[in-house]
């Protein structure tokens, strides 16, 4: 029954790619492109909160796109997981979409028309909501080749040296991952005849067990990369920091959760009896303590945060690989805070480059006598990130720990002990650069030998010392909202943990979902 | 279900070139790897729908048809290997327009170690090798400079040795 309710599954697939068009056809008028992307984002997010309300409350909401049937046509659904990292999505979307409104205004002026950022980033988010709706494999294939078409454009934008090295790396290593993408799905159609993620379980269940595990090393391989787990982790701190801010914090914000999301959708609907659980905790124990190793001999902020982005990535892999109803529980609010937190960590790093023109360590200094409110925005998503109480961090931290020691072996408590060393090194590493950035003076005797990596306008020394300069108000308040949300993730965690709990429920029971997508054959 | 070997065979060659291609320091030729990659996989898919059969048109033949899915899905992977080719080969252009060369840099963290290790030769990942060999033509000519700032490098090894972010 294709209700008439369950069609805003559409919208955050359609409405963008709308937006897009629209937005090129207004090329020349930036203000025309600002109304159209902040419009369109906008209803987006109402649509996903009604999604996720809806999904919450009657269960899967499914559509079969032009009334084919499931199997072979186009299918949407959002399930509670779907939804609930839909509506946070494309929140975070939403507001680095008013940052960098924010900071066109600023670097180009007003009226300059910015004609391919607009419509490439609501390309983006049509993919990633393309993405995280899909019910097929070969239509989560397509949600990633939009995401990643528009993110190879966002990420070279402008064309820069630094940035054109830094793009070429990352574009061949998505090429590389689509093209296994490819081969494993022709390799399931192969097994199976089929590529719907709720027609697979059944079929797979019925191939001889070393086919089974073959296709599903195929996969998480595929989306390994994508989601940064060590050791297909060295593209990601190499790639992000070059990038202009807006772009690093919402790449840094939602493409690996794209690939976690695919992990966890994979292992629990497709392939529910092999939890691969060895292999997965040494990825997850090993990504968390080499990626935050990384992060600690940085010596600039957006490069840290890239490696404590990896390092954090093990957290929500950890969750899957315990593959309990608690694992997968902390996994999923675990993805809701980082998504938050790490954009809103990035955003941050992006008006610190703004006020002084580096984000190198060695050449910051002073800035919480010089930018006070820059020094609290970037204090409260790092003690966030780092699990310090009573943030979101905490909370997603507990849970997983507590659904570690629930599982009771030695691997699991290996991966609870990693999981605490990490979280000291992470607290280490945001002290360090907050001590360096904000409370010591500047250091004037900086050498100049000092590797440009990273900063966008290297060897540029702008900081201004005593004088107390505004921070652009276009890019303070959402980067401040974005912060807000992240502390209210506390303050909602009841309510959030409760749908993380549902959501991690309906994963497990895995007949919800699969109703939903083939009972509605007309 | 039967499968056609000269199908196979033809994968094969096209993801081993593709594979070889890839594994280059020039962009273009990592490009063409990756359309051979494609083409490769492509021809999986082929595979995949099983052996051939009639248009897939209900109607049209009383035979029976061929699988449509593996094709529909070809089409559009088709698709989007000409997309992502043609940005690719514009970022190879912007590659040579600014550093006249279209070869793939190495990682930022990658050119720190070996500076690292280029003045301290007692580290693990010096190379002598490496540090000797020519980079541009008339490079290769018997590299006195590059002693003399060897010796140099040795005289001020006490500053150097200090970790040069402090």
């Amino acid at each position: 029954m294709n209700h008439l309710a369950s069609q805003l599954v559409l919208v955050p697939v359609i409405l963008p790619l709308l937006g897009a068009g629209l937005c090129l056809a207004f090329g020349r008028s930036a203000r025309a492109q600002r109304i159209i992307s902040i419009v369109t984002l906008s209803i987006v997010v109402v649509a996903a909160g009604a999604l996720l309300w809806r999904a919450d409350h009657f269960g899967p909401q499914a559509v079969n796109v032009g009334g084919w049937p499931a199997d072979l046509g186009i299918s949407l659904v959002a399930d509670r997981l779907s939804a609930l990292l839909l509506v946070v999505s494309t929140v975070v979307t939403l507001s680095v979409l008013l940052y960098s409104f924010g900071q066109g205004i600023v670097e180009f002026g007003r009226d300059t028309p910015l004609s391919v950022f607009h419509p490439t980033f609501l390309v983006l988010s049509a993919g990633v909501s393309a993405a995280f709706l899909s019910a097929d494999l070969f239509n989560l294939f397509v949600g990633f080749e939009i995401l990643l078409a528009a993110s190879y454009v966002l990420i070279t934008l402008g064309g820069t040296e630094a940035r054109v090295r830094a793009g070429t790396i990352y574009v061949i290593v998505s090429l590389i991952s689509s093209v296994l993408f490819l081969i494993s799905i022709a390799a399931v159609y192969a097994a199976t005849g089929t590529v719907n993620l709720a027609a697979l379980p059944e079929r797979i269940a019925a191939l001889p067990e070393p086919l089974q595990l073959v296709l599903q090393l195929m996969l998480l391989l595929t989306f390994s990369i994508k989601a940064a787990v060590f050791p297909l982790s060295a593209w990601l701190p190499d790639s992000y920091p070059t990038a202009p801010a807006p772009v690093t914090a919402v790449f840094a914000g939602l493409l690996t959760k794209v690939g976690i999301y695919a992990i966890i959708r994979v292992q629990t609907t497709v392939f529910p009896d092999q939890p691969l659980r060895t292999l997965l905790l040494c990825a997850a124990i090993l990504t968390m303590v080499v990626g935050i190793l990384g992060a600690v001999a940085q010596s600039d902020i957006k490069r840290l945060l890239s490696f404590t982005l990896v390092s954090h990535i093990g957290y929500m892999l950890f969750g899957i690989a315990l593959a309990s109803e608690a694992g997968y529980a902390g996994a999923i609010f675990y993805v809701v805070h980082h998504i938050t937190v790490q954009t809103a960590l990035f955003l941050v790093a992006g008006l610190i480059e703004y006020r002084t023109g580096t984000t190198q360590l060695d050449r910051l200094g002073g800035l919480a006598r010089a930018a006070p409110v820059l020094a609290v925005l970037f204090f409260v998503p790092a003690m966030n990130l780092a699990g310090i109480p009573p943030f979101s961090g905490f909370l997603g931290k507990l849970a997983l720990i507590q659904a570690g020691t629930e599982s009771g072996d030695w691997l699991a408590y290996t991966g609870v002990g990693a999981g605490l060393a990490v979280s000291l090194l992470t607290l280490y590493a945001v002290a360090k650069a907050w001590n360096r950035a904000f409370w010591q003076p500047r250091d004037e005797h900086v050498d100049d030998d000092v590797p440009s990596t990273g900063a966008l306008h290297p060897g540029q020394n702008t900081v201004t010392e005593d004088k107390v300069l505004r921070l652009p108000r276009g890019m303070a308040l959402p980067t401040l909202a974005l912060v807000t949300f992240s502390v209210a993730l506390t303050v909602a965690a009841g309510p959030l943990v409760g749908v993380s709990q549902r959501a991690a429920d309906e994963l497990l029971e895995r007949t919800p979902y699969i109703d939903a997508v083939l009972g509605d054959v007309p | 279900m039967s499968v056609d070997l000269a199908l196979i065979i033809a994968i094969g060659v096209l993801v081993a070139c593709g594979t070889t291609l890839v594994l280059e320091r020039s962009l273009t030729r990592i490009l063409v790897g990756f359309v051979l990659l494609g083409n490769g996989v492509n021809l999986f898919f082929i595979v995949a729908s099983g052996p051939p059969g009639a248009a897939p048109i209900v109607g049209a033949s009383d035979e029976r048809m061929a699988d449509p899915l593996p094709q529909a899905m070809a089409l559009t992977a088709i698709v989007i290997t000409l997309g992502v080719t043609a940005f690719g080969l514009a970022l190879a252009y912007r590659t040579w327009q600014l550093e006249g060369h279209d070869d793939v840099q190495d990682d930022v963290e990658d050119a720190l170690v070996i500076r690292r290790a280029e003045r301290d030769d007692m580290s693990a990942s010096f190379d002598e090798v490496d540090e000797s060999l020519p980079e541009e033509e008339g490079a290769d000519l018997p590299s006195v400079d590059d002693e003399v700032t060897r010796e140099n490098d040795e005289d001020h090894a006490s500053p150097d040795d200090e970790d040069p972010r402090r």
